[in-house]
């Protein structure tokens, strides 16, 4: 019964902020309903038994791709009244895409129900009393370790090659030294003066 | 096998892991003032990884293979990484771009390598594969002010992404119809017979690994690249990845393919001619000595495939001889293309400068002169040692038309090597070059040319049982 209510609460409240994602009219609220959209696919795949997934769902779509896309909509100076106004132009073709889309998905329907695919010559089939987190995780941690490591160190050149590339040296900007500021003692900055009435202060 | 086993089986990689970690934090805290030390370091490192080689066994359930053929193809890596580090120096002083992350960068690219040399899965494979050419494209367009260096990483960068992505498809159309990544087990479900799918994924996985090996049809970035990248890097290029490349393509067509060798047969065949052909009627129009030698590397490429077409053990072994030579003729001639250097430093590239180089510099003359023999072939140079093993391992194996052609066209090769030694030795000499720079570049020359000299023949005893206990690893 519960399972029920909240496959309901999540699929509405996926399908409704799906379409307001496209239908808002300002950029931002977008992004906004589609981060809504991700976290209730998650729950969706929560349900269906796939908790990675739905981590994966939060963690790297609404963590990282949708935040990403929040700066870029907000720092880029776009149009978007002169990006919509095509649409009667677009809109067939649009419906033809979405027509292919709909057809796939019958198609794959149609498919499912006749029973699934013969995949027992897996590499690594899933065992059953696991869950499917504990499943990855002592694959990527055991047999995987190395891929897991090496993948870690293709992550490594690509930063050193973004810095290696991109970054300079700019001599025009004083940044902040703090060992410098910490190191400073009051004698070095500051000077007693006994000032006579009268005299201009000697700098 | 318990995993600190596993470990200790991957020691070289470790060793220069660790060490690339290390160096990346001194190049962070000290700047680029360490550049020296740290690439001093660096070499040392690939000294240590070298040392630690030599064991043999299987880690990480098959995913990482330690046999004679893995231990036969990295101290030639090493080798070529530490060369192309010690050449660098001077190179970026002159050109004010003197940074500690190049050996960092190449450090890493040959964990990547000692990765592709030992895969015996298409995961392992894949994952040094793209970290040995993510640290390539870094270092093509290392000299990122100078417009041509840019292009070229560019270049490299959108190509190689693209080969990437066909030779992933490859892989994943293998798995998807061996239901496994293993070598071992891919080479099981090919025994049984090779079905379309299978046999597209054979020739996506091929098509992707010839790009990175530079053999025609994909080899359209290789002048372009290696044009543009700083010259210690072009050194590099033609040598360490090259060799983990053709490394990598044995091992896959050896003991993943090997049980469908007709199927991949006439594709070596294809490109191996190809490659030689259109490597020795496209250097003949070049006037930069580094797009000449790019040519020529795929001529080279070509004369690597045709020792492996045969697919026999006789010819695993001659191909891995012929790299250990090519690596050296490769390594020497461009510490030599380093020396050709303005009256006022500047780095000069065109063949035109060479002009009447034997009065001017005789010894660097002599040098380029013996390269230029030994890489067209010419005998008592070791060049030529090369070419026989390969030819002689084609002809045993029946392929006696590949070896007619691929020898015709060689000679074809020969006449653009030749047109160097003529520019050198009888043309009116040009502006004289800058006196030769370092003794580090000096000593580079003068071994490589002694090892390809007939001197190195003495060495072709010892060679030949390595280079075939290597190729017995695999069969």
């Amino acid at each position: 019964m519960i399972q029920a209510f909240a496959f309901y609460l999540f699929a509405t409240v996926v399908i409704l902020s799906g379409a307001l994602t496209v239908l808002s009219r300002n950029p931002v609220h977008s992004v906004l309903w589609l981060i809504l959209a991700f976290f209730n696919a998650a729950g969706l795949m929560v349900l269906v038994g796939a908790e990675f997934i739905a981590m994966l769902l939060v963690i790297v779509y609404v963590g990282a791709v949708a935040v990403l896309f929040l700066f870029v909509v907000m720092m880029l100076d776009i149009d978007f009244a002169e990006l919509r106004s095509g649409f009667v132009r677009y809109g067939f073709f649009g419906l033809l895409i979405a027509l292919v889309l709909a057809g796939e998905l019958i198609i794959a329907g149609g498919a499912w129900s006749q029973g699934a695919l013969d995949l027992s010559r897996r590499a690594a089939p899933a065992s059953g009393d696991l869950q499917n987190i504990e499943a990855m995780g002592a694959l990527i941690y055991s047999k995987y370790l190395y891929i897991f490591e090496a993948a870690g160190l293709v992550l490594l050149v690509a930063m050193i090659g973004a810095i290696v590339l991109t970054h300079r040296e700019r001599k025009d900007v004083r940044p902040q030294n703090i060992s410098d500021q910490v190191k400073r003692r009051p004698q070095d900055a500051v000077r007693n003066v006994n000032q006579p009435v009268g005299q201009g202060v000697e700098l | 096998m318990s995993i600190a086993s596993s470990i200790l089986l991957t020691l070289p990689e470790v060793i220069l892991s660790v060490s690339a970690i290390v160096l990346m934090l001194v190049a962070a805290y000290a700047g680029d003032k360490a550049t020296r030390v740290v690439n001093g370091v660096a070499v040392a490192a690939l000294f240590a990884a070298f040392l630690s080689l030599g064991q043999e066994g299987v880690a990480f359930d098959g995913l990482y293979s330690a046999d004679a053929f893995a231990n036969f193809a990295k101290p030639l890596i090493y080798l070529a990484a530490g060369v192309s580090i010690l050449l660098s120096t001077r190179f970026f002083a002159t050109e004010d771009r003197l940074r500690a992350e190049y050996s960092v960068l190449i450090l890493l690219a040959t964990v990547g390598m000692g990765m592709m040399v030992s895969a015996t899965n298409l995961l392992t494979l894949y994952v040094g594969l793209e970290l040995q050419s993510l640290a390539a494209y870094v270092l093509a367009s290392f000299m990122r002010k100078d417009q041509r260096s840019a292009e070229a990483g560019l270049k490299y960068f959108v190509l190689g992404a693209l080969a990437s992505g066909i030779l992933l498809y490859g892989i994943s159309l293998l798995y998807g119809f061996s239901g496994t990544t293993d070598y071992h087990g891919v080479a099981e479900a090919l025994a049984n017979g090779v079905n379309t799918g299978e046999l597209f994924g054979i020739v996506f996985v091929l098509a992707g690994l010839s790009f990175k090996i530079a053999a025609v049809p994909f080899h359209m970035w290789t002048p372009d690249v290696y044009e543009g990248a700083p010259t210690p890097v072009t050194a590099y290029f033609g040598s360490a990845p090259k060799v983990a490349a053709v490394a990598l393509l044995v091992r896959v067509t050896i003991e993943a393919m090997g049980s469908a060798v007709t199927s991949w047969q006439q594709i070596l065949i294809f490109t191996s001619l190809a490659s030689i052909i259109l490597g020795a009627f496209g250097a003949i129009g070049q006037t930069n000595i580094k797009r000449l030698l790019a040519y020529s590397s795929i001529n080279n490429v070509g004369f690597v495939l045709v020792g492996l077409a045969a697919g026999t053990q006789d010819g695993v072994s001659a191909t891995m001889t012929y790299m250990v030579i090519y690596v050296l003729m490769t390594l020497g001639s461009f510490a030599c293309v380093l020396q050709m250097r303005a009256a006022d430093g500047r780095h000069v590239e065109d063949i035109a400068s060479l002009a009447g180089l034997s009065r001017r510099q005789p010894a660097l003359a002599a040098a380029i002169a013996i390269f230029m023999f030994s890489l067209a072939g010419i005998p008592p140079l070791l060049g030529f040692w090369a070419k026989f093993v390969v030819f002689d391992a084609a002809v045993a194996a029946g392929l006696m038309p590949l070896a007619v052609i691929g020898i015709a066209a060689s000679t074809i090769g020969a006449f653009y090597y030749l047109k160097i030694v003529k520019i050198m030795y009888f043309d009116e000499p040009a502006e004289a070059y800058h006196p030769v720079g370092s003794y580090v570049e000096s000593g580079v020359i003068a071994l490589t040319a002694l090892a390809v000299s007939p001197l190195g023949y003495l060495a072709i005893p010892m060679l030949g049982a390595a280079s075939a206990a290597a190729a017995k690893a695999l069969f």
